[in-house]
């Protein structure tokens, strides 16, 4: 092939670019080289380079290292120069620290997987064990609790020698006692001790550490086993506790979403299949909410909810009226086209949602205060959980004081006990319905915002619960607001108890089969409404 | 309904009548077809825009539309322009066979796009049989099916699900499984075939939790602990998913907001994509994985062609694409191949012509209709990023061939499916008989 001036150009070029790379590594130690090398673009150079970094002692380690956890970290790989992002948008050449303006277009995040994450977290975890901040010290030390390497011992003693925050304190006992554990030449008594650290611990990861433990001279087998034992037996006692918190958790979603049911199907007596839609439209208002608040006013994030409840209240409470209004007033008394009309009403909404927002799935945050978990000894309550428990409550509060002391409560009473004698009375019955049946769906609208944060906003959501809602309204007893609670909890903690023993399917047959021979015994409920309007 | 809806016509309209009658007819309006015009190919689309399944399948009708616009572009094929028929089955499996009658019979299409799930696949199938035409299935499915009419664009087990073990085992030193699926065909059939495999690689019984959850479940808390306390066992822990649909986004919330880190227990699943995950908070999951024969993340000259044209043909610049888009994409192209190749429409032709046609996919390789109606298709291991994309950490050194029968299963292992050779689906090697068991 004949040479053009092409190739001599580009010969040319390579041949500066070899001497500018020969240039830089002339200069440069073991520190510059694990630097470059991040920029390879190869998952096992980088695994190297990241384990070079944290034996080497420079101070830019720490940065560096945990500007690559974060997605930080940018490499070009044409002059196999790496670069720190700040927090302010700015650029720091991470081999020098100097900062530099902006970092090459070329320059990519450098990428991580699973395997190099946990590196980067065992590396982390021995450059900050003496970090000033409480809370990676105490990363540290449950990343060193996971490795265990013994190397690390001298460091962890150190660390604990100086450390005075109790809780920092216990996590690098911890650590120190699973690190002794595997250390094959520690002495039986220092075993014997940390196996007793071990067993205060009292966890799943505890329990995983002392059952996977090999190699152990009697003594310390003997205690290992022993600790397992009383590790489990604890740990059985908290998941009975666990499960009573699941159920009540699920208890109160259902809770939630028949809450509207329970007066629309349970105090006004229509069947009502759009209801489940009502739960949605709230969900798509929050969505609405959210987005605004995304585009126009981020900082208000963390208050999206808060803003959503009101609106959704009244977007499915308008809705409600609208269709009491237009469909259901025409429908009193006959319950098969009441069912019929309102399923087809729920066809059109979830068809209409589907038209306005498209079919998929819309993307509806958790704000910070709802998200993450927190421990209470071996019991782990996730906020979004608790929130909406607390939340149901207090919806669940308010909906009765309403009907109690409330003029218009005692007016919907006053109805749907006896409709002829309140109209004598002079109360405006047909307006009253429509209000009802607006607080109804309001309320399946609040519940729409709730569990947007728990399931997907997508224009199938009400289709999940309506089943649910009409079990737990018909199994409480139709009409009363007490068994509907009864009932919500009841069904939510036999559901979780008999989900770890027969599965997630079985338990929800059981469930129903439980329903429909309690409902043989008890046709009206748990807690029936007594009264001439019952007969009616 | 329908006796309510006739009650309504026949009856004087009241106000009350006529309400019930608008809501009927709203329900019928799922059909329509675009104005037939004289000497086109009619390309028949068969996807759920309403309902359940309309998450998933409206895409893959903008797709077919895509494609067909594409191609009229170009002069159609065989000197005839495309045209599409759009049906909506609406998610409802009885639906999607009368449907199917309705786009051969009616409306003469030369061949159909279409179906998700493998129970409207089964549903349609007679139709296709008796009618004798054409089915491209884009989805990857649970195999252990080769049928003459229908071509399985999607991936079988052996092009998914079984390189993700694979990779978990050897890159993530993964020793405990957990099989986590919805109660549906697909899992159960999957999870089989994975137990299988795992067991002749030496896993025992006990390092194998299979856990299946109902349609849409919502409530993972329980499920979600129950995979902390496997994963505590001191051996190294992995989900592998074949959770459906909605259920995903409240499992991957719960797995969040537990604190399940993909560092700790990864969970690699073979129903999200990038759809799915579009309506999810992904900084959570980061470091989750997915098994999929595309990512549009993957960087290839013709992807990115691909998701321009595509961003721009539905006017919006952050449409995602996905893996069964992809399948879509080959099926159009290996079927317009096979056309020009036999020159004809006739069905009998082109499923002949089809065995052995090659068409480039969107990850820079030539994927290859084989005689068993699979394609052959590359593997791509994806993490979960923040920005709810994926990020190939691995991939299959070349492409791999579809099987249509498992080699893992007893009942399906001396199955071969040879419509070119041995025109037969499930011919038994052991036997030499054709129609073992199966189909």
């Amino acid at each position: 092939m004949p040479i053009s001036l092409f190739d001599y150009l580009r010969a040319a070029l390579l041949a500066i670019f070899m001497t500018v790379g020969v240039a830089m590594p002339s200069m440069a130690g073991p520190f510059e080289d694990a630097v470059s090398q991040l920029a390879n673009d190869s998952f096992s150079d980088t695994e190297a380079a990241v384990g070079l970094l944290a034996g080497g002692g420079n101070a830019q380690a720490l940065p560096i290292i945990s500007a690559l956890q974060e997605g930080r970290l940018l490499a070009d790989p044409a002059t196999k120069s790496v670069f720190i992002k700040q927090g302010d948008g700015k650029f720091l050449n991470a081999a020098t620290g100097a900062a530099v303006a902006t970092a090459p277009a070329s320059a990519a995040p450098v990428r991580l997987n699973n395997r190099l994450r946990r590196t980067v977290e065992a590396a982390l975890g021995t450059l900050t064990l003496l970090s000033p901040d409480p809370a990676k010290r105490i990363l540290a030390a449950q990343s060193a609790f996971k490795t265990r390497d013994a190397a690390a011992l001298p460091a962890i003693d150190d660390a604990l020698k100086k450390e005075t925050v109790p809780a920092v304190k216990r996590a690098f006992a911890e650590a120190r006692a699973a690190t002794i554990l595997f250390k094959a030449d520690a002495s039986d008594v220092d075993k014997i001790e940390a196996v007793g650290t071990l067993r205060a611990k009292g966890d799943q990861d505890a329990l995983a550490l002392l059952s996977g433990l090999s190699g152990l001279s009697q003594d310390v087998a003997g205690v290992a086993t022993s600790a397992v034992n009383s590790i489990q037996s604890n740990l059985a006692l908290w998941s009975i506790g666990q499960n009573a918190w699941y159920g009540l958790s699920l208890g109160s979603v259902l809770l939630l979403a028949a809450i509207g049911l329970a007066i629309t199907f349970g105090v006004m007596g229509v069947i009502n299949m759009a209801h489940g839609e009502m739960v949605m439209i709230g969900a798509y208002v929050t969505f609405v909410v959210q987005e605004t608040i995304r585009t126009r006013y981020p900082g208000l994030f963390d208050y999206s909810l808060l803003i959503a409840v009101p609106l959704a209240f009244l977007v499915a409470g308008l809705i409600g009226v609208l269709i009491e209004r237009c469909v259901i007033k025409f429908l009193y008394g006959r319950a098969l086209e009441t069912l019929l009309a309102t399923w087809g009403i729920s066809l059109i909404l979830q068809q209409a949602v589907r038209t306005m927002f498209g079919p998929n799935n819309r993307e509806v945050g958790n704000p910070s205060w709802m998200s993450g978990a927190f421990d209470i000894g071996q019991l782990s309550i996730t906020y979004n959980r608790l929130w909406i428990f607390c939340f149901t409550l207090a919806v669940f509060a308010i909906l009765l004081a309403m009907l109690r002391y409330t003029s218009l409560g005692l007016e919907m009473r006053a109805v749907t006990q006896n409709r002829r004698m309140a109209a004598s009375m002079g109360i405006p019955t047909a307006r009253v319905d429509a209000l009802t049946f607006g607080l109804g769906s309001g309320i399946a609208g609040i519940a729409g915002v709730a569990l947007s944060q728990i399931d997907n906003v997508s224009p199938n959501l009400g289709q999940t619960y309506i089943i649910d809602s009409f079990m737990v309204v018909v199994f409480g007893g139709v009409g009363n607001l007490w068994g509907t609670l009864v009932g919500a909890f009841t069904l939510g903690i036999a559901n979780k108890f008999l989900e770890p023993v027969a599965g997630a399917v079985l338990g929800k047959i059981a469930i129903l089969v439980l329903i429909i021979l309690f409902i043989q015994k008890r046709p009206r409920g748990m807690f029936a409404l007594k009264g001439r309007s019952v007969e009616a | 309904m329908l006796t309510h809806l006739a009650h309504a016509i026949k009856a004087p309209l009241t106000r009350r009548r006529a309400l019930s009658a608008v809501t009927g007819l709203a329900l019928g309006l799922g059909t329509f077809a675009t104005a037939s015009a004289q000497d086109t190919i009619k390309v028949g689309i068969l996807h759920s825009l309403s309902g359940t399944m309309a998450i998933s399948e409206t895409t893959l009708k903008d797709t077919m539309l895509f494609l067909i616009d594409e191609q009229n572009k170009k002069g159609g094929v065989l000197g005839k322009k495309l045209e599409a028929v759009v049906v909506d089955p609406a998610s409802n499996w009885p639906l999607f066979a009368e449907k199917a009658r309705e786009l051969i019979t009616k409306e003469k299409v030369s061949v159909v796009f279409g179906c998700w799930t493998s129970v409207s696949r089964k549903s349609v199938l007679p139709v296709f049989k008796e009618l004798n035409s054409i089915l491209f299935y884009p989805v990857q499915y649970e195999g252990e099916e080769s049928e003459r009419n229908v071509f399985y664009t999607g991936a079988a087990p052996n092009q998914q699900a079984i390189p993700a073990v694979d990779y978990l085992a050897k890159e993530e030193k993964v020793q405990r499984w957990v099989l986590a699926g919805t109660d549906y065909v697909y899992p159960r059939t999957t999870n089989k075939i994975l137990e299988a495999y795992l067991k002749s690689k030496g896993v025992k019984q006990e390092d194998i939790m299979i856990n299946y959850t109902p349609f849409g479940h919502s409530d993972w808390q329980t499920i979600v602990a129950d995979i902390k306390k496997f994963g505590s066992a001191g051996k190294k822990t992995a989900v592998v998913s074949t959770i459906n649909g909605d259920a995903n986004v409240p499992f991957y919330k719960e797995l969040g907001n537990q604190g399940v880190k993909a560092t700790d227990i990864p969970v690699v699943a073979f129903s999200v994509g990038e759809e799915e995950l579009a309506g999810i908070d992904t900084k959570p999951l980061l470091g989750h994985l997915a098994a999929w024969n595309y990512f549009q993340s993957i960087k290839d000259p013709a992807n990115a062609d691909f998701i321009k044209k595509w961003q721009e043909f539905t006017k919006n610049p952050k449409r995602v694409t996905n893996d069964p888009m992809e399948a879509h994409v080959v099926g159009f192209a290996m079927w317009v191949k096979a056309v020009e190749a036999a020159k004809t429409v006739d069905p009998d032709k082109v499923i002949d012509a089809l065995p052995g046609i090659k068409a480039a996919n969107l990850t820079g390789g030539v994927s290859e209709m084989l005689p068993n109606h699979h394609i052959t298709k590359p593997v791509f291991i994806g993490e979960i990023k923040a920005d709810g994309q994926f990020d190939v950490v691995w991939k299959t050194p070349g492409l791999v061939a579809g099987d249509a029968w498992s080699k893992e299963l007893d009942g399906s292992k001396d199955l071969v499916a040879d419509w070119v050779k041995l025109k037969c689906g499930n011919y038994n090697t052991k036997t030499n008989k054709c129609g073992g068991q199966g189909s």
